[in-house]
């Protein structure tokens, strides 16, 4: 059974880095496919790599990430206004963060406004969601 | 307030040896890219010798590798760098995938907790980077998140970035997909091992590393 657990941007807004890290990590290792509203710093998203690198062993083997959000093309003085204004008010809560363990979660692909997640089977064989 | 005016002054200083100093030159990617490949391949055109080993099975590069004081020419142009060869960065490391490459269990998982320490590595170096080049698989799809958090910590942290696109030899390759995931960037399609279109490569490392 695979367990779905979406964290909205709220949770982990008043947190310092170390705890979102460390909260979200702590949800994947308890085998959870986490959905996070917005998406972690980029400084933010290396950290959660090198973290999940300390804990690897035997039983836990990694993280699947991928990280989806509205593409900022350059365009017209107005249209950048309007981006940045909404950077400003809204910070990182725009897009989705999908992250899970690397045991449940073969592969995420992502092309680039829509996620595949193909789960690990049994037997082998990759089953997309 | 103090580690910023510290981080501020820092940046005044570094800038201002920047040019007395050998640029380092750091490659970055996920596993497999062909990293050691490249810096064989730059090695051998400029100093006639290796840099390091090369192998199929992913995380062959463990340790954060350099080769100081490589000069390359180009007409009257001269460059010279430090280059910083790193482990491929993951965010997944299963021993029992080197096994299935045919190593014992006891060997695999000795690979697999180095592997996550060159990872930790390959990131911590990130800041000593004056320019960097990111080598990508061209057979592979560029939209990995591993791929895209790379990038984003590079232009975070305003270093240089020059788009590698390597195996361009090989059938699947397909660099204009890298191009189209990258648009703000210079991609620059080679084959490492054949050093196919190498000449295109250093003109653009000397644009990149002024």
């Amino acid at each position: 059974m695979l367990t779905l657990q979406f964290v909205p941007y709220e949770e982990i807004e008043g947190l310092t880095s170390n705890e979102r890290i460390r909260k979200l990590l702590g949800m994947v290792k308890d085998e959870r496919i986490v959905v996070l509203e917005g998406r972690l710093r980029k400084e933010e998203e290396t950290a959660l790599i090198k973290r999940t690198m300390e804990e690897i062993n035997d039983r836990f083997k990694g993280i699947e990430l991928s990280v989806v959000y509205p593409e900022r093309r350059k365009g017209t003085l107005g249209r950048m206004l309007k981006n940045n204004i909404t950077d400003l008010l809204l910070g990182q809560r725009q897009g989705l963060t999908v992250l899970g363990p690397a045991s449940l979660i073969k592969e995420i692909k992502k092309d680039p406004d829509k996620i595949q997640l193909f789960t690990q089977e049994r037997k082998g064989k990759k089953k997309r969601r | 307030m103090l580690d910023a005016i510290n981080k501020f002054i820092q940046k005044v200083l570094k800038d201002l040896f920047r040019k007395k100093k050998h640029v380092k030159l750091g490659l970055y990617g996920p596993p497999n890219g062909g990293k050691t490949t490249l810096a064989n391949r730059i090695c051998q055109d400029w100093l006639g010798e290796d840099m390091g080993i090369v192998s199929s099975i992913p995380h062959e590069t463990r340790e954060i590798k350099i080769k100081e004081q490589i000069s390359i020419k180009s007409g009257k142009k001269e460059l010279s760098f430090n280059l910083v060869d790193t482990p491929g960065i993951a965010t997944k490391i299963d021993y029992e995938d080197f096994v299935k490459h045919g190593l014992s269990v006891k060997k695999a998982k000795e690979r697999a907790k180095e592997a996550t320490k060159g990872v930790i590595d390959a990131i911590k170096w990130l800041d000593d980077m004056d320019a960097v080049i990111v080598v990508l698989d061209s057979t592979y799809d560029p939209y990995s998140q591993v791929n895209i958090t790379i990038i984003g910590n590079l232009q975070a942290r305003n270093i240089p970035v020059l788009i590698v696109a390597n195996k361009v030899d090989l059938k699947k390759s397909d660099m204009k997909k890298i191009e189209a995931a990258f648009p703000q960037y210079e991609v620059v399609g080679i084959s490492a091992k054949y050093g196919k279109n190498m000449d295109n490569f250093y003109d653009l490392l000397f644009k990149l590393v002024k």
